[in-house]
């Protein structure tokens, strides 16, 4: 526990809040000072600090991989364009897999930013929990919050992108017509149920989205709340519990970011597939 | 859990980074590995056929040297036919060559006493008339007895 708190609770809950700019109830524009502000802003806000490190975090991802991509050869590949080829190769692989011979133009780098910029994202979870909003509350900067992907709008932003894209394949590839008889049709395929069958197909077609995004949030919410709870230990104690956490955590942002990526590639491919079952 | 405006951030900047990868990072990183991968495979497919045509020429390599030291073979057996024909060619010539020189040597010889014996026939008349003159101690008319002379020298 770093800096002065009164005590866990306000340790944690100040851990757990985004630094927030957005509109107060009188008109005024400007930074939430506190969670009334914030609950008095409601819609009409934005958290400064999750735009700021995925942005950046996006910037450093397309950076890497451009250079990667100017200087590459079709020679003896270097060590920057090698890790760069592996991940598109992993991501070619997996759609492949999932979408057979024929993918459309958009899901190979709709995965590969996914993949990799949920990773690094999700990477920023092992940085030690106090560092970056210690050394921001010097400078001035009430609240930070590093892990972006701990952010439901971050990972529903993403998610209901990913739905939307969904749906517009849906309606190029299937057509109007079909699209709506999918929706109707199943799971009974009489007339009479074609209600009841647009009820259910709805909530999965909602569902799908916001497990999608949910899934990523929850993961690493929950997995920053136990290295929160593990700083509020004493310092010389915490590294026999914030150790083996890390490493294991090591493994879930990896798993979550191909998770992410490999959902995405699922519902497109649902979205492209023409003949019904 | 609070939903805002940052939602719709997020979203903007994941389409723009996706659109972003899609015209500067995927197409290039693609197309490279694509390009090696011909490449890897166009080497494997050369050191195959390479690997082919190594077996081609080591067998017909084998071949030809098979066939060359046949023909060796060959030749060495029909110069020794030749050798041994000139051999017995050159013994023969050898042979007539002897035989000649002996005839022509027989002849000669032949030749030889024929003339001595001409000789003696010319002289053993006169050696015959002078040892009757000496017997006789007189001179004897040649003429008168040329024909029994005669007739002695054909008896020789």
């Amino acid at each position: 526990m770093a800096g002065d708190y009164a005590n866990s609770s306000e340790y944690i809950q100040h851990h757990l809040t985004n630094l927030t700019y957005g509109r107060f109830a009188d008109g005024e524009w400007g930074f939430a000072h506190g969670p009334e502000d914030i609950a008095e802003m409601g819609f009409m806000s934005i958290h400064v600090d999750t735009m700021f490190w995925s942005i950046f975090l996006g910037g450093l991802f397309l950076a890497i991989f451009t250079m990667a991509a100017r200087s590459a050869t079709a020679g003896v590949p270097g060590a920057l364009q090698n890790i760069c080829e592996m991940a598109v190769e992993f991501v070619e692989d997996n759609i492949t897999q999932v979408f057979g011979n024929k993918p459309n133009v958009i899901i190979g780098p709709l995965s590969l930013t996914i993949l990799v910029w949920v990773f690094l994202m999700n990477l920023m979870d092992l940085v030690p929990v106090d560092w970056i909003p210690y050394v921001a509350s010097m400078t001035g900067i009430p609240y930070m919050k590093v892990v972006a992907t701990t952010d439901p709008n971050a990972t529903l932003g993403m998610s209901i992108s990913v739905f939307f894209l969904v749906l517009f394949y849906n309606f190029k590839m299937k057509g109007p017509i079909k699209f709506g008889a999918s929706l109707v049709t199943h799971p009974i395929p009489h007339w009479s149920m074609y209600w009841f069958n647009f009820i259910l197909e709805f909530v999965d077609m909602v569902a799908k989205p916001l497990s999608h995004g949910l899934r990523l949030f929850g993961n690493l919410y929950a997995g920053e709340m136990i290295f929160i709870l593990i700083a509020l230990l004493p310092f010389w104690a915490q590294w026999a519990l914030s150790l083996p956490w890390a490493i294991f955590h090591i493994l879930i942002i990896v798993l979550q970011a191909f998770v992410f990526m490999i959902l995405t590639i699922v519902y497109l491919s649902q979205a492209s597939e023409v003949d019904e079952h | 859990m609070n939903i805002n405006l940052t939602m719709l951030g997020q979203a903007i900047s994941f389409i723009l980074f996706v659109l972003f990868c899609m015209k500067y990072v995927w197409p290039p990183l693609t197309s490279i590995m694509r390009e090696r991968q011909q490449a890897i495979s166009d080497g494997l497919e050369k050191a195959t056929a390479a690997e082919k045509q190594l077996e081609q020429a080591n067998e017909s390599a084998g071949l030809e040297l098979e066939e060359a030291k046949k023909q060796s073979a060959e030749l060495i057996a029909q110069a020794r036919t030749r050798a041994s024909q000139i051999e017995a060619e050159a013994k023969a010539k050898a042979t007539d060559e002897a035989a000649r020189i002996v005839e022509g040597a027989q002849a000669e010889i032949d030749q030889e006493i024929n003339r001595a014996r001409e000789e003696l026939r010319a002289k053993v008349g006169e050696l015959a008339v002078e040892g009757a003159e000496r017997i006789l101690e007189t001179s004897v008319d040649r003429a008168a007895h040329e024909a029994m002379l005669s007739k002695l020298s054909a008896q020789l």
